[in-house]
């Protein structure tokens, strides 16, 4: 029998609000399935699975708020259902686990125990897509009676009834500052930056490096490579700073990682943290997992997906729990440089500012190139100035032969 | 064209874009939003829009006039 807990998303994260169960006692799932959503800060939250089993019993109900590892689920590992048993007794509760587990049975979608009483204002129960779409139409939740779901919930159609009786009612109201990105609350998420980023600048003593990289050639070789390709095989230049940076990070290991208990901690992979602004204001940075193994193509997909998923939500658990650097790049437009605020408890951030020409000397002469200012701030308690210049060199020269970022 | 730009940026006032204007600045689209403008016009109106015309469609004024000229 295992736990299934509620996931730490980030360093930042106290508890989280178990928004939609999409499992139920009795489900076999595989590692990597999507369980459940749960709301955070940073929007709402698919959760996988760690390990593939049987679900022997939810702990919480919907509308739940947890702290980060208090136990949600309980898991039957592969085999073990076979006995038939009764799902051994919990563990003696902790404070943080407000409802004892229940026995496989039907399923449980209210808390048998009553749930802790709630603070004022706490959320009805919504499902996610209907809190969506009534963002989008400007829609305030608080003045729908109870919802057409299981247990009163408000779903999708219900917001769309309520939608059209104020149409017909007058003039429609003015989205609220929320619509712009569906999904998100903006003003949460800054609560969470503001979080994390005031902790960095209290406990990691940051230093900054900051080295002009040429990218004439991983321009031409790019442009050449897009030349004979429709938009959707296109590369962003993106991808080549960040599989550079990643195969970089192989052998400088001291800038992948975290910073616990006092000491360092070297990554299990290289997991990426990509920058990602969301529109209207606000940041996330999920990861992308092992990006050192990962050929262009398939970084590329995969930073196409991350991105649209950070901005429109969707975003998975593995995604927030664990990247070991952060990479923010600016792309074609923007400054020129870009100092970072690394994110605890990392220990790194590279920072590529525009990608665009300069004046470069070269060989005596002043010649324009392609070229990008890549900035690294980076933990003195793990790392030292030197090392750090010797990590952007080796990025700065790997991007010189694109052909090498192929492997 | 603005149908897809509504999708990218759904938070602009689309009305009161400038015509002449840089898409990129009036929108603030970035690269990879710029990508999937790309895409979608390309899947959505069947025309190859080679990265070297990409200087072309910085306006909404000129990206309707290449995409005309590309039989759009």
């Amino acid at each position: 029998m295992a736990d299934i807990v509620m996931p730490s998303l980030g360093a930042d994260m106290e508890s989280g609000r178990l928004a939609q169960w999409l499992i139920k006692p009795g489900d076999r799932i595989a590692r990597g399935d999507v369980i459940a959503v749960v709301e955070t800060q940073k929007g709402a939250i698919e959760i996988e699975a760690f390990e593939a089993g049987t679900v022997a019993g939810l702990a919480i109900g919907e509308g739940e708020e947890v702290p980060v590892g208090a136990v949600i689920a309980r898991l039957e590992a592969p085999g073990e259902e076979a006995a038939g048993a009764e799902p051994a007794a919990a563990e003696p509760a902790s404070a943080a686990s407000p409802a004892p587990v229940e026995p496989a049975g039907p399923p449980l979608r209210e808390p048998a125990a009553a749930p802790a009483p709630r603070p004022d204002g706490a959320r009805r129960r919504v499902s996610p897509a209907a809190r969506t779409l009534a963002a989008r139409l400007g829609l305030d939740l608080a003045g729908l009676g109870p919802g057409s779901g299981p247990g009163g919930a408000v779903v999708s159609g219900d917001v769309r009834r309520a939608a059209e009786a104020v149409r017909a009612a007058g003039p429609p109201a003015a989205p609220p500052q929320g619509a712009r990105a569906a999904g998100l609350d903006l003003e949460e998420m800054r609560k969470a930056i503001a979080a994390a980023m005031a902790r960095s600048k209290r406990e990691i003593p940051h230093y900054y490096l900051v080295q002009v990289v040429d990218l004439q050639a991983a321009s031409d070789w790019l442009a050449a490579r897009n030349a004979e390709r429709s938009p959707e095989a296109r590369l962003l230049i993106a991808v080549l700073l960040l599989k550079a940076s990643a195969l970089a990070l192989r052998e400088h290991g001291a800038f992948n990682g975290t910073w616990e208990d006092g000491a360092f901690r070297p990554g299990a992979g290289i997991h990426i943290g990509n920058a990602v602004a969301i529109r209207g204001g606000g940041l996330v940075a999920p990861a992308i997992h092992d990006v050192d193994r990962l050929d262009l193509e398939t970084l590329m997909a995969k930073l196409r997906d991350l991105v649209t998923r950070a901005r429109r939500g969707g975003l998975r658990s593995s995604e927030l729990s664990d990247p070991t650097v952060t990479v923010s790049s600016l792309g074609e437009r923007g400054v020129d440089r870009l100092l970072g605020v690394i994110y605890p408890p990392q220990v790194a951030l590279l920072g590529f500012g525009r990608v665009g020409e300069r004046v470069l000397a070269r060989d005596g002469v002043a010649v324009v190139r392609q070229s990008v200012e890549l900035s690294l701030a980076a933990d003195h308690r793990v790392s030292d100035g030197h090392s750090g210049g010797l990590f952007l060199r080796r990025i700065a020269d790997l991007l010189q032969e694109p052909d090498r970022l192929l492997a | 064209m603005l149908e897809e730009l509504a999708r990218i940026a759904p938070e602009a006032d689309l009305e009161s874009l400038a015509p002449a204007g840089d898409l990129r600045d009036e929108l603030d689209i970035d690269s990879m939003d710029h990508l999937n403008l790309m895409i979608a016009l390309h899947r959505r109106l069947g025309v190859e829009i080679p990265e070297r015309d990409y200087p072309r469609l910085l306006s909404l004024d000129a990206a309707v006039a290449y995409l005309r000229t590309r039989g759009a």
